[in-house]
């Protein structure tokens, strides 16, 4: 079975982002970048699949810029065995990368596409949803369990107050959350290992889709900023604080 | 303009923060709701102010809100509306844009704010920035915070209710089974106060002692990433950038340094609390109330006072 994993490269998780002083959006020029966290998760996901002989390939794709190689070559370097990138310079919505990834979805076949289930940039948490959409194949979202078996994958997905499971007929669509599993760093001589690994590179004009983006971003600004309290001397008097001061208890 | 709601239930009543996101709808427009679930549902959906007109989904796979057939029921209805509109939730964000994309639509995401019918704010990057967005589609799906929009009323409207169904298709999911949390403790989402742990409390055993605190105060227990990497709890009590993003009453970090990706997590909180040994801990700047110590001492100290005080 062929699993393909989107993979997206994203402002470093423990880097704070900073709005440009223009308002256009988050500095991101000079600023550490890495593979989507659920991404990762994703990644690791296909990885396992293939380590117990359901999965035969893994597919990493990414759309973005040049150096979305990089975040391809984190995924070769975990077990992906082939990368696909989309490359663009445009900034894709989740609607343009489900039908970029509906298009390669046509050429590669895959049963089973697994993604984060949102980026930590935009926070959209849509792309799997849309992919599953377009493609009139079932979802399973927010995955923290998957099980393939018959022709099916059982997927437990983390929802409001506890645990579903849902049945899907492949070729199905999974997005990954954080309890699904925890990733491995890739070992050296893997990362040595991915560099010969097969990468290809395409434009989305060449799959026929159109990804000008639907929503304008108007401005970009920071939040209102909380400001540092008081420092307490004793346990006695914060409880009397929270209860007579801040009426939280 | 028609707006269309997604209302959200459980346990035969409408989910607050779906009473909250037909507050938003009314400020685009008049208000018609869609409800799954039995006819009790539909009745209390009908009782809301300010919705004209309640369409109950009657068909096998919205009884599970299952994603297939209720995002395609929706696309189906979406010719009488100009937005779709939903709280922030598990279900509308597995939904809504499976339906948006049938809909060839951007959806937009947990807005904050509505500034017109087409141009809404929304937080990025966990809430380290507010983006303001327009959209160019003809309709537009969103869902919308509901900590941002009070609630509408549970009782005073009388709206008509109609019965719809999803469009035929082959069943491509199927519902398996539902496992509600059973514990004791709220969820980390809908509580009112939560107790966090950090890397302060040192290890899986230490960790334990944040319960009493908890138990006393009727919170739930979240940790930061650097306990969960380290093993004390699992994944699911992680808030941050990557895990939770919480916004209660009241946060009391302990041990908890205040690392951005923990920051962005629980920065919208009403009150923070942060007890940590580090006067220098990167928490302190966001706290309103800061308490320096040791935490081991802290703590006990803290339930004490708490029994004093009743």
């Amino acid at each position: 079975m062929k699993v393909l994993v989107p993979v997206k490269r994203v402002i470093d998780f423990n880097i704070k982002p900073r709005v440009k002083a223009d308002g256009t959006g988050v500095e991101t020029a000079g600023v550490k970048m890495s593979m989507n966290p659920f991404d990762e998760i994703a990644v690791e996901e296909a990885v396992r699949l293939k380590e117990k002989g359901i999965a035969t390939e893994i597919v990493a794709v990414s759309i973005g810029v040049q150096q979305a190689q990089d975040t391809l070559r984190t995924a070769l370097a975990m077990g992906a065995d082939r990368a696909i990138l989309v490359l663009t310079d445009v900034a894709v919505e989740p609607l343009g990368v489900a039908k970029v990834l509906k298009a390669l979805v046509a050429k590669e076949s895959p049963d089973l596409v697994i993604l984060g289930k949102q980026a930590i940039d935009d926070d959209m948490n849509a792309t799997g949803q849309m992919l599953a959409g377009l493609l009139g194949w079932s979802q399973g979202t927010f995955a923290s369990k998957i099980e393939i078996a018959d022709g099916r994958a059982v997927v437990t997905r983390e929802i409001d107050g506890g645990l579903e499971t849902v049945s899907l007929a492949l070729p199905a669509i999974v997005t990954a959350d954080l309890r699904l599993n925890e990733p491995r760093y890739a070992s050296l001589p893997n990362i040595m290992k991915a560099r010969k690994k097969p990468m290809e590179t395409v434009a989305p004009g060449d799959l026929g889709v159109d990804v000008t983006p639907r929503l304008t971003t108007l401005s970009v600004a920071e939040p209102p900023t909380r400001k540092a309290g008081v420092k307490v001397e004793s346990a006695a008097d914060l409880v009397a604080r929270l209860r007579n001061e801040a009426k939280v208890i | 303009m028609t707006v269309l709601v997604l209302l959200d239930h459980e346990a035969g009543a409408i989910r607050q923060a779906s009473r909250s996101a037909v507050t938003a709808a009314l400020a685009l427009g008049d208000v018609h709701a869609l409800v799954t679930g039995d006819a009790a549902v539909a009745a209390a959906a009908a009782q809301i102010p300010g919705i004209a007109q309640v369409l109950r989904a009657t068909d096998a796979g919205s009884a599970h809100d299952l994603a297939e057939p209720l995002a395609a029921l929706i696309a189906s209805l979406a010719g009488a509306y100009s937005h779709i509109v939903a709280a922030s939730g598990a279900t509308a964000k597995n939904v809504l844009p499976r339906a948006a994309a049938l809909l060839d639509v951007q959806p937009i995401p947990d807005v904050v704010s509505i500034v017109d019918g087409e141009t809404f704010v929304r937080p990025i990057y966990a809430g380290s920035a507010l983006a303001t967005v327009k959209s160019s589609d003809a309709k537009k799906v969103l869902t919308v915070r509901a900590s941002n929009f009070d609630p509408a009323p549970a009782e005073g409207g009388n709206a008509a209710v109609r019965e719809v169904t999803a469009p035929d298709a082959p069943a491509v999911s199927e519902f398996v089974s539902i496992e509600r949390s059973k514990s004791e403790r709220p969820e980390l989402d809908a509580a009112r106060i939560i107790v966090s742990g950090g890397r302060g409390l040192q290890n899986e055993e230490n960790f334990k002692r944040l319960e009493p605190l908890a138990d006393r105060l009727g919170a739930a227990i979240g940790a930061s990433r650097a306990a969960v990497d380290a093993g004390f709890v699992s994944n699911d009590y992680q808030v941050g950038q990557t895990g939770k993003i919480v916004a209660p009453e009241l946060y009391i970090a302990v041990g908890i340094s205040g690392a951005i990706q923990h920051l962005a997590g629980m920065k919208d909180s009403k009150v923070i609390v942060a007890i940590n040994k580090d006067p220098e801990a990167p928490i302190f700047q966001v706290a309103d109330y800061g308490l320096v110590g040791d935490l081991f001492e802290v703590l006990p100290q803290l339930e004490a006072a708490l029994d004093k005080a009743g």
